[in-house]
């Protein structure tokens, strides 16, 4: 590395990103055996499919994209970017959960058809919460909003 | 004049009409067209915004009329819709989304960084090139057929309705391709191109606002896109995603369209508050108070600004846990916003205000977003927003907030930087009375649509009680004030194109980097690559502390 | 693909600090190299984070239909071929591969072995294609296709709620796809400047983002696999 007198450009040797290589194509092939194992709940299997990935991207990240060698301000725009993405997904499950308090495993009645009926209202004890997204939908038009003038939505399922 | 730091408040006379300018250096229609200047990229944005300003205030007048009496005035229902979506559609995606940043901001910003361009000037054409295509593909979708859903394509009726609403939505898709590139522009040409001296407190405060502005930019204009292209699809294969019918849940189809179109109203927003943030000073004399305050204050608003969408959601069927967060969070944002209320307002007490034009719009900014913020406050209160969700009172608050800030703004930065631009001077008293009328006529216009609100008049209606009358007939009264003072304003400034340049280098006697060079600036800017010896709302520099 | 090419293209220059020459590749707005490189890597982080975001919001939607309908997503992607799915995860994590060592090798300034390991990539990338396209094409024959073109009529759990992993499996599979056909383009168009002998170590700023951007593609692949492929 001596031809390369600035630290920003520092770049690891080519040993370096063959052995990355060998790690990705082993974390590929324990991802497909890890998919293949029963951890007694699918969550669980979505979870560790998850965290190998992410194991993945941060070594495509860190090495083959040389973030480690990198400005801080590059990595900073990465994390802002990946974190703004959690907060779109943290709260649409907020609102998700709390909307939906019954998840699909506790619900009586078949979930495609529990769900899909959701908005008649098919979950016992629900009825209110899970019969507001349809029910509530703005549609706008003439009527601005479903809130205000639920009759004037062109709902699915009354 | 070849230092190009002139003395703060020294006002260089003479214009340099005769010198080469950016506007005269080429010519011909190509020489514009395939610029890389952010200057000439600059003024076609600013003409295409101010055409967008144009016909978008047209559907405006045009709503207003009908309004004057219940059932129909002018036209029928089916076309009120539409006209009412293509006001918000026009002026959301067209005009106030790149006027402050694409169009003055991109004239400004590498000037007052002392910088010769935007970092990849390339990436700025391309970006006005793909706003044109947008607004292409927007007037498209105006001649077939129309929109009629509103600004906002909500699900389930955008999906089920006809009319072009396929066309409109990729239109907005592109253009946030658009915004995006001017985004990445200008944080790079932030972090990279400062000159020589110029430390990130020593910057003008509209980059700063320019800085949180192009975050926004970035990091939600993604997800809108992703968003629209979902409805495309719901409408041409039914995916199900939004549809109850199918299992989907339009309700999520809000989450992810305010995910983008509330941080956008900061989009909207900060660029008008970095405008004031040069307008103040400037005409009161009197370097900025609280200027770190102010300065990550947009930040916040920036940051804050993602945590709040589901205020817009409060009747759609949103959980009440999600509604109750969204509501406490929404206060939050309020603070930021106040503290640069406050500082500009400190930033007048006991200085030498001088009420030229732009200082008179600043002003207007001030009272207006003053009760544009406040009325948004009770708006993000869970209770009071139910029953207020969907009337007038809503129109009019994001009315005070998006023309009373940001388009009061936008015309106050067009007369504060139209001599830099242009090397004109327009006349001083037409565009004080212009302003006046504007804020007379915005007044009449929207303050009665608090009361109507309040009453229960909802928004995007045809029809209405005949008791709403007279204050329908006055709203439509003040749009008509508000267009004369518009055009007034028009006039004042396009009729300096029959003069000859007569602006001096500094005609405001400013202290930030963009009055230093000539007026018209040359193509380059600068003569000499600008080093910064003091802060840019230093007019006094040899007394700084006796200040 | 505008946007691509718009991005690279607009930022294409790289130096390193150590050649105080004059270089034809710096524009005239910088004051030097290294300062026009890294506003170029900043722009390309930048324009990355909004492909994050974009994808971004379709995994949200992906995984929020997943919670709501398991047994429908669970039946539906058994019908994709999770061994041609691992096909591609392997050529694509080799493509990167390649690709890093094309931008080692422009900092070396060995020209050749840029050339070859700018080939291979593009090759790893028409496989990829080749690949989908047979995925495709079984699809299509089925009828498993997005939305109400579904016509699949041997599943067992009730809803049809597998017209919609079909709909995300196209939006996704389908989006990866443009940016792989984009990011031949521009690959394409950095191996036609390599073979003009444009790069070497002072300057090859343009082979550099392009493999940003290729890293990209396979980063977003790495998450698409598992979740489309195996677990749903």
């Amino acid at each position: 590395m001596s031809d390369h007198s600035t630290t920003a450009h520092h770049h690891p040797p080519a040993k370096l990103y063959a052995g990355v290589l060998a790690a990705l194509l082993f974390l590929t092939v324990i991802t497909v055996a890890a998919s293949r194992v029963d951890f007694g709940s699918s969550s669980i299997n979505v979870v560790i499919a998850l965290a190998i990935a992410t194991c993945k991207a941060s070594l495509v990240i860190l090495y083959f994209m040389h973030l480690r060698y990198d400005k801080p301000l590059n990595s900073l725009i990465l994390l802002t970017g990946v974190l703004f993405l959690g907060v779109l997904l943290a709260f649409c499950l907020i609102d998700i959960d709390s909307r939906f308090p019954s998840r699909p495993s506790n619900l009586k009645v078949p979930i495609a058809a529990g769900a899909a009926a959701a908005g008649a209202g098919a979950a016992p004890g629900t009825a209110p919460a899970a019969g507001a997204p349809a029910a509530g939908t703005p549609a706008p038009a003439a009527a601005p909003s479903g809130g205000t003038q639920p009759a004037a939505a062109p709902t699915p399922s009354h | 004049m070849a230092d190009v730091i002139a003395a703060p408040g020294q006002l260089s006379g003479g214009g340099t009409q005769e010198q080469k300018n950016y506007l005269n250096e080429t010519k011909g229609i190509a020489s514009w067209l395939f610029t890389v200047d952010h200057k000439r990229i600059g003024i076609m944005y600013l003409w295409a915004v101010l055409a967008s300003f144009f016909i978008g205030g047209v559907f405006a007048l045009l709503v207003r009329l009908e309004l004057l009496t219940p059932k129909e005035t002018i036209m029928s229902a089916e076309a009120y819709n539409r006209v009412f979506t293509l006001h918000g559609a026009v002026m959301v995606f067209l005009f106030i989304i790149p006027s402050i940043p694409a169009a003055l901001g991109n004239f400004v910003l590498p000037l007052m960084l002392g910088a010769k361009d935007v970092a990849f000037p390339r990436l700025n054409l391309a970006s006005f090139w793909i706003y044109a295509i947008g607004a292409i593909f927007a007037v498209t979708a105006m001649v077939t057929g129309g929109v009629d859903t509103g600004w906002t394509f909500y699900t389930p009726y955008s999906t089920t309705t006809s009319g072009a609403v396929s066309t409109m939505t990729f239109a907005a898709f592109i253009l946030g391709f658009s915004s995006i590139f001017t985004g990445i522009n200008f944080i790079a040409t932030i972090h990279k191109l400062r000159a020589p001296g110029m430390s990130w407190y020593k910057m003008p405060l509209f980059c700063w606002s320019m800085y949180a502005t192009s975050i926004i930019q970035v990091l939600a204009t993604p997800v809108l896109g992703i968003t629209l292209l979902l409805l495309i699809m719901e409408r041409a294969f039914q995916i199900g995603i939004f549809d109850a019918k199918l299992g989907g849940d339009p309700v999520l189809f809000q989450h992810f369209f305010w995910f983008y179109s509330h941080p956008a109203v900061y989009i909207m927003i900060l660029p008008g508050m970095a405008i004031i943030s040069e307008i103040i000073p400037v005409f009161s004399r009197k370097t900025i108070f609280g200027y770190k305050a102010i300065a990550f204050s947009s930040v916040a608003i920036a940051l804050v600004g993602f945590f709040v969408w589901g205020h817009h959601m409060f009747v759609s069927g949103q959980s009440v846990l999600a509604g109750a967060i969204f509501s406490f969070l929404t206060f939050l944002v309020a603070i930021p916003s106040a503290i640069k209320v406050f500082n500009w307002l400190t930033t007048m007490y006991k200085g030498q205000i001088s009420l030229k034009t732009p200082m008179l719009y600043a002003l207007s900014f001030l009272l207006l977003f003053a009760i544009g913020g406040l009325t948004g406050v009770f708006l993000g209160a869970l209770s009071v927003n139910v029953h207020l969700h969907d009337t007038y009172f809503v129109v009019a608050h994001f009315h005070y907030v998006m023309m009373g800030g940001t388009v009061i703004a936008f015309l106050g930065g067009l007369h504060y930087w139209w001599p830099k631009m242009f090397g004109r001077m327009f006349n001083e008293r037409v565009g004080a009375i212009a302003c006046a009328l504007v804020f007379i006529g915005f007044n009449v216009t929207f303050l009665t649509q608090f009361v109507l609100g309040s009453q229960g008049m909802p928004r995007r209606y045809y029809n209405y009680l005949d008791q709403f009358q007279p204050l329908h007939a006055f709203s439509t009264f003040g749009s008509w004030i508000l267009g004369l003072g518009l055009l007034i304003a028009a006039v004042n400034l396009f009729s300096t194109f029959r003069k000859k340049p007569d602006a001096p280098r500094n005609p405001w006697g400013a202290a930030t980097l963009e009055w230093q060079t000539d007026t018209p600036p040359i193509t380059h800017n600068f003569h000499h690559t600008p080093t910064i010896d003091h802060g840019p709302y230093d007019y006094f520099p040899g007394q700084r502390k006796h200040a | 693909m505008s946007q691509v090419t718009g991005a690279t293209g607009a930022s294409t220059i790289h130096g390193h600090g150590h050649e105080h020459g004059h270089s034809p590749f710096l524009q005239h707005h910088f004051a030097e190299m290294e300062q026009q490189f890294d506003a170029s890597k900043i722009g390309m982080w930048l324009f990355l984070v909004t492909e994050i975001l974009l994808f971004g919001g379709l995994f949200v939607g992906f995984g929020i239909m997943q919670g709501k309908f398991p047994e429908a997503f669970y039946e539906a992607h058994h019908h994709l071929d999770w061994k041609l799915g691992a096909l591609n995860t392997v050529v694509l994590l080799v493509s990167s591969y390649t690709m890093v060592m094309a931008v080692h090798s422009a900092s070396k300034s060995n020209q050749k072995a840029l050339i070859r390991y700018l080939v291979i990539t593009l090759l790893c990338a028409a496989i990829f294609l080749v690949v989908k396209y047979f995925e495709y094409e079984h699809k299509i024959h089925d009828g498993l296709l997005p939305g109400k073109f579904y016509t699949y009529k041997g599943d067992h759990v009730p809803g049809g709620q597998q017209a919609t992993f079909f709909s995300f499996y196209f939006m996704m599979t389908g989006l990866h796809g443009l940016h792989i056909l984009g990011g031949m383009t521009v690959i394409g168009w950095v191996l036609k400047r390599a073979i003009a002998g444009h790069f070497n170590s002072s300057y090859y700023t343009p082979v550099d983002l392009v493999g940003l951007y290729w890293h990209l593609v396979d980063l977003i692949w790495i998450y698409l696999f598992p979740l489309l492929y195996l677990i749903s």
